[in-house]
C-alpha cells in the first residue's frame, strides 16, 4: 500500500485496509454472477458509482475484457458532458454499449419540464424494464449504495426481482457470509449490487487512488445556471425553458450526483480537483440526495419506487 | 451533558488544512463489521442511531427531519429518538419494530465500520444468523433493569454458534439505575457463568446509555469507577477476521476459470485462508493434482503476493484441470475431501426439513446435490437443551448428518468458515432454506467404496434379452395405480419380460413398516423404494412401481438415480372426485371424517407430474386400454 497508488496492488502489512476489502468484495460478487448468469449486464449510469463499477469489473476479468455489455437507459435529458464519457468508457474497456430510450415516452415527448414524475416513471423506471425483457437479461450489475437511503439499508446484494420487475422487500432471501443464492425461476431476474457496502466517501476515495476518470461537471467551473423551486440548475441546451425576460446566471457551480440535468440541483462550489471535492464533501452539512427532486416526493417515496421496479 | 469534551470526535481538522493528507491517512483505515443483537426493548436502534450522531455521520438535513419525526412518531417524549434514524422500511416504522437485517456505516480516524442491525425477536433468528455470518464482532446489548434475559442468551448461542470470537456486552440504560457500580458487576457475574456454559472463551463488559451518549464515543464522568475502554474505542482496537485467517495454510475456492484467449489460463477466486506468493506449490481438490503457480495476475501489474480476503487470478507452471468448485491449497498441507459430514444446521424456511429429501448444497464456490438425516437432536437455544426431533422448522437449529453426492473439499467451520460454511436450497422454489457448518466428516465416508462388479448391469440385461427400465406410477389414491400396473406386468410377462412389481400396501408391510404418513416419513418410504427399484434394474428387470408418491422432489429424486432413459413416469391421471367416488378401500370416507390424517388430495397436497413420458386418463380408458398403452410405450423404447 505504502509503495503503490493502487488500492490492490503490493500488499506491505498485514491488514487489508477498507478499500482493499471492499474492492476484494465487489471482484468476488462480480465473478459469482459471470460464473452463474445466463446473460448478465451492466447498467451503466455514466456518474461515479457508475464508473468505480465499470473500473472494479475491469479489474475482476483481467485480463479480459469484462464478458458482458454495458447498459445505458437513456432520457434524452442527461448532461451533454454525460453522453461524451459515456461513449469513451466503453470503448476504453472495449465492451459493447447498449443504449435503450423509452419508445413510447419519446413518441409522447415526456421531459422533466412538463410532466413531473412521470418523467422519472416512463423513461428510467418502464425503459429499464423495457430494456431488460428486450434483450432477454436475466442478471443486471446496478451501483446502489446501503447507505444512499433507509430502504436501501435492508437490500440484499442479490435483490430478486419478479417476472414483471418487482421488489418485495418482506421475502428476500437470506444472505449468508459470501454464499449467494443465484438460482431463479424462468422469468425472474437478479438485481445484483456490487458497491452495497461502499460509501460515498469511499466512492471517491477509490476513484482518488486509482485514478478513474469521471464527468467534468463533479468539478466546479463557471456554468450557466437559473434558480427553480430552490434547486441550482444548470442551462445544459436550448430545450430548457427560460421564463420571459430571463438570463441564465454564470455562477461557479458542480454537481454532487448527475442525473436528468433538469432535475439535478448543482451547489455553488470553487473545488477543482478531487482532493478539494472530498474535502467539501466532508465539510459540508447536507446528505448527498439532497439535491435531487426525485426522493422529496413523498415519505418512504425510494421504497415504493423501488417496489415498482426502479434501480 | 456529562461527558469529558476532549474525547468528543469532531470532523477532522486535517480536512480543511491538508486535505491531501488527510487522505493519505484515510487510504490506511481499516474495516470492522459487527452485529448488535439484544432483545426487543435492549435498545439498539437507539445505540446505532448514538453511535453515528457521535461519529458525525447525521447531516444537517437529517438531523433537522430527525428532530421532526421524534415529535411526531418518537418515543422520547419530544427528545431526539435516536432508533427514528435506522428503523427503515415503512412497515417497520409503523409497527416499531425491526424486522430485516440492515446495514450501517460509519467511520472514524481509524477505521470504517459496517453493522449489521438484527431484529431481537426469536421469530427472526434467520435474520440474526444472516448478520451475524459477515461479522468480526458482536456487540450484545442487556438492558441493566432487566439483566440477563432469555433472549439473551438465545442471541449469545447463535454468536458463539457463528463463531464470532469478539464480543463485547454492552450494559445499556445505566442511567436508568442511577449508574450502579454493583448493577453493572452483577449483571457481569451473571453472564460469565453463562458464557463459560456455551464455551465463550472471552467477552469484555461496557456499561453504557445509548440515549444519553455515556461510554459510546466519550468516557461517561457518571460511571468515574468504570476504567476501561469506550465502546468506540474498542471497536477501533478489535482484531478483524481476514488478518486471522492469514495464518493458515493457502486456501481459495476457483470462482471462475479466465481464458480470454489460448495463450492464457488464469484462475480467479478470493483467498479464504494463507498467503501465496509465485513459485509456492499448490494442489487442486478434489482430484489432487499438484503444481507450482506461476503467477498471481493483476489489473496493476503482477503480485510478489497476496493474502487471505483479497480476489486475485492464479496461473500454474503446468497445464492441469481445474474449474470452478475445485479448491487450490498448500500443496503439503491440503484440507480435506469427503462426502457424508456432521453439521449443525439452521432452518431458515416456513417449510420444515425433510430428512431424506435432495436439497442442493452450496459451498464455497460448489453446488451440490445433498440430503439431510433426521437430527440427532435439535437445540433449545433458550436452555441449551438437546431435544429429541424428527425434523426442523423455522428457525430451529440442529445436529445432523449430510451426505452429498460427490466427495468435496472442506474445512470444519471453527477452522475456515469460508469452506466450512454453506447453505442449503430447495431445488423446486430455489429458496435458502438452511444455513450450515460443518464439524467433521464422517469416518464411514472414507472406508465405504464402490465394489466393482464383473456381471454389470448391462450384462444382466443382455442375458435377459431387454433393457432394464424403471416405470413409475404416480396418482391419487383410488386412480388405479396398482391395477393398472398389475396389467401392464401381466401382459410383460406374456411377452418373455423379466419384471417385478413394487406395490406401495405391499412394501408398507415389510421394508418400510417403521414409516407413518407425515411428509418426512412420505419422502424416506420413496427415497428407499427408489433405492430398491435401482438396485432391480442392475440385476436388468422392469421394475413397475405403484406409490402415490405425492411429490415432485421425491420423483425427481428417483429419476436422478437411474441413468437415462431408464426413468419412465406414469401419470395416472383420475379426477379427486372420480377417485373419491370409487373409495375402493374406504380411505377418503375415513379422510373426510378425521379419523385418518395426512392423506393426499384431503389434507396432504399432491403435486401432479409435470412432464410424465406417459399420461393415462381412466376416465376415458378401461384399465385394460389404459395398460396396453404403456406396454407399447415401454417396448418402443
Amino acid at each position: 500500500m505504502t509503495t503503490s497508488t493502487s488500492a490492490a496492488a503490493g500488499i506491505s502489512q498485514s491488514t487489508l485496509t477498507h478499500l482493499q476489502r471492499l474492492e476484494a468484495e465487489a471482484i468476488h460478487i462480480m465473478r459469482e454472477v459471470v460464473a452463474n448468469a445466463e446473460n448478465p449486464v451492466m447498467l451503466y449510469s455514466v456518474g461515479k458509482d457508475s464508473a468505480c463499477m465499470l473500473h472494479l469489473a475491469k479489474k475482476a476479468f483481467y485480463p479480459a475484457p469484462p464478458p458482458f455489455p454495458l447498459l445505458h437507459v437513456d432520457t434524452t435529458w442527461k448532461f451533454r458532458a454525460m453522453y461524451d464519457l459515456r461513449d469513451k468508457a466503453a470503448r476504453d474497456a472495449g465492451m459493447e454499449l447498449l443504449v435503450y430510450q423509452n419508445p413510447e415516452a419519446k413518441e409522447k415527448g415526456i421531459n422533466p419540464f412538463d410532466h413531473g414524475s412521470l418523467h422519472t416513471d416512463m423513461w428510467k423506471t418502464e425503459g429499464l424494464k423495457q430494456a431488460l425483457t428486450k434483450y432477454n437479461f436475466d442478471v443486471a450489475f446496478g451501483g446502489a449504495r446501503r447507505d444512499e437511503e433507509k430502504s436501501r439499508a435492508k437490500e440484499r446484494v442479490f435483490s430478486f426481482r419478479s417476472a414483471n420487475h418487482r421488489w418485495d422487500p418482506k421475502n428476500q432471501r437470506p444472505e449468508l457470509w459470501k454464499l449467494y443464492n443465484t438460482r431463479k425461476a424462468k422469468g425472474e431476474s437478479i438485481r445484483v449490487f456490487p458497491l452495497s457496502n461502499w460509501t460515498e466517501l469511499d466512492i471517491w476515495q477509490y476513484i482518488h487512488l486509482e485514478g478513474i476518470e469521471i464527468v467534468p461537471l463533479y468539478f466546479s467551473e463557471p456554468r450557466p445556471t437559473v434558480e427553480r423551486n430552490g434547486l441550482l440548475l444548470m442551462v445544459d441546451d436550448e430545450r430548457f425553458p427560460l421564463a420571459p425576460g430571463e438570463t441564465p446566471v454564470m455562477r461557479s457551480i458542480r454537481f454532487r450526483t448527475l442525473g436528468c440535468y433538469p432535475l439535478t440541483g448543482a451547489v455553488e462550489s470553487e473545488a477543482k480537483t478531487l482532493p478539494e471535492v472530498i474535502q467539501e464533501m466532508l465539510l459540508t452539512t447536507t446528505s448527498e440526495r439532497q439535491g435531487r427532486a426525485i426522493d422529496h416526493d413523498q415519505s418512504a417515496s425510494m421504497e415504493k419506487k423501488k417496489q415498482e421496479g426502479y434501480f | 451533558m456529562s461527558a469529558t469534551q476532549d474525547s468528543v470526535y469532531v470532523t477532522d481538522a486535517l480536512i480543511a488544512e491538508d486535505i491531501d493528507a488527510y487522505l493519505l491517512k484515510h487510504q490506511h483505515k481499516t474495516m470492522l463489521r459487527f452485529i448488535t443483537c439484544g432483545s426487543v426493548d435492549d435498545g439498539k436502534s437507539t445505540l446505532i442511531g448514538r453511535l453515528l450522531y457521535d461519529t458525525k455521520m447525521i447531516f444537517e438535513d437529517q438531523l433537522a427531519s430527525l428532530e421532526k419525526d421524534s415529535k411526531s412518531v418518537g418515543t422520547q417524549g419530544g427528545d431526539i429518538d435516536f432508533a427514528l434514524l435506522v428503523d427503515g422500511l415503512a412497515a417497520e416504522r409503523e409497527q416499531g419494530i425491526t424486522i430485516d437485517v440492515a446495514y450501517r456505516f460509519f467511520a472514524t480516524d481509524k477505521r470504517k465500520f459496517i453493522v449489521a442491525d438484527t431484529p431481537g425477536h426469536e421469530q427472526y433468528t434467520r435474520n440474526m444468523v444472516t448478520g451475524a455470518s459477515t461479522a468480526d464482532l458482536a456487540v450484545i446489548l442487556i438492558d441493566a433493569r432487566q439483566g440477563v434475559l432469555t433472549q439473551t442468551r438465545r442471541h449469545s448461542y447463535l454468536v458463539q454458534l457463528l463463531g464470532i470470537r469478539n464480543v463485547v456486552l454492552a450494559i445499556n440504560k445505566m442511567d436508568l439505575v442511577g449508574y450502579s457500580q454493583e448493577r453493572f458487576y452483577e449483571i457481569v457475574k451473571d453472564y460469565s457463568h453463562f458464557a463459560q456454559q456455551i464455551g465463550m472463551e472471552s467477552f469484555l463488559p461496557i456499561p453504557i446509555s445509548g440515549l444519553k451518549g455515556e461510554n459510546i464515543a466519550m468516557k461517561s464522568a457518571a460511571m468515574p469507577w468504570y476504567q476501561g475502554p469506550t465502546l468506540l474505542q474498542h471497536l477501533e482496537e478489535a482484531p478483524v477476521n481476514d488478518t486471522r485467517m492469514q495464518d493458515y495454510a493457502f486456501r481459495m475456492a476457483v470462482q471462475w476459470v479466465n481464458r480470454p484467449n489460448l495463450d492464457f489460463r488464469g484462475f480467479a477466486g478470493q483467498i479464504g485462508a494463507g498467503v501465496v506468493r509465485p513459485g509456492d506449490a499448490i494442489r487442486v481438490l478434489p482430484s489432487g493434482k499438484t503444481t507450482t503457480v506461476k503467477s498471481i495476475v493483476s489489473y496493476d501489474g503482477d503480485l510478489d503476493q497476496a493474502i487471505a480476503g483479497q480476489s486475485v487470478t492464479l496461473t500454474f507452471a503446468d497445464e492441469i484441470d481445474c474449474s470452478r468448485g475445485d479448491v487450490i491449497v498448500q500443496a503439503d498441507e491440503p484440507c480435506e475431501v469427503a462426502d457424508q459430514f456432521e453439521a449443525t444446521l439452521v432452518w431458515m424456511d416456513e417449510a420444515a426439513m425433510l430428512p431424506g429429501r435432495p436439497y442442493l448444497l452450496k459451498i464455497g464456490t460448489q453446488t451440490v446435490t445433498a440430503t439431510v438425516t433426521e437430527p440427532k437432536y435439535e437445540v433449545n437455544v433458550n436452555t441449551l437443551e438437546h431435544l429429541a426431533s424428527k425434523t426442523l422448522g423455522l428457525n430451529a437449529i440442529g445436529v445432523v448428518n449430510i451426505s452429498v453426492d460427490r466427495a468435496i473439499p472442506f474445512e470444519s467451520y471453527a477452522v475456515n468458515p469460508d469452506l466450512g460454511g454453506f447453505i442449503l436450497i430447495d431445488r423446486m422454489t430455489n429458496a435458502t432454506v438452511a444455513a450450515g457448518m460443518i464439524h467433521f466428516a464422517l469416518r464411514r465416508s472414507q472406508n465405504i467404496h464402490w465394489q466393482a462388479v464383473d456381471v454389470n448391469r448391462d450384462a444382466h440385461a443382455s442375458l435377459k434379452n431387454q433393457k432394464a427400465a424403471v416405470v413409475w406410477f404416480t396418482g391419487l389414491s383410488g386412480s388405479g395405480k396398482s391395477t393398472i400396473a398389475n396389467l401392464v406386468e401381466k401382459k410383460l410377462h406374456a411377452l418373455g419380460k423379466h419384471t417385478f412389481l413394487l406395490d406401495g400396501d405391499n412394501v408398507r408391510h415389510g421394508l418400510n413398516r417403521d414409516l407413518g404418513f407425515t411428509d418426512a416419513d412420505r419422502v424416506e418410504n420413496i427415497r428407499r423404494v427408489g433405492e430398491v427399484a435401482r438396485l432391480m434394474t442392475d440385476a436388468g428387470l422392469i421394475v413397475l412401481t405403484a406409490f402415490i408418491s405425492p411429490f415432485r422432489s421425491e420423483r425427481r429424486m428417483v429419476r436422478e438415480l437411474m441413468a437415462e432413459g431408464e426413468f419412465l413416469e406414469v401419470f395416472v391421471n383420475t379426477p379427486l372426485e372420480v377417485a373419491e367416488s370409487r373409495d375402493v378401500k374406504g380411505l377418503y370416507k375415513k379422510a373426510r371424517s378425521g379419523q385418518l390424517k395426512n392423506f393426499t388430495g384431503i389434507d396432504s397436497p399432491y403435486e401432479a407430474p409435470e412432464a410424465a413420458e406417459i399420461t393415462v386418463n381412466t376416465v376415458d380408458l378401461t384399465a385394460e386400454e389404459a395398460a396396453e398403452q404403456i406396454v407399447q410405450a415401454i417396448l418402443a423404447r
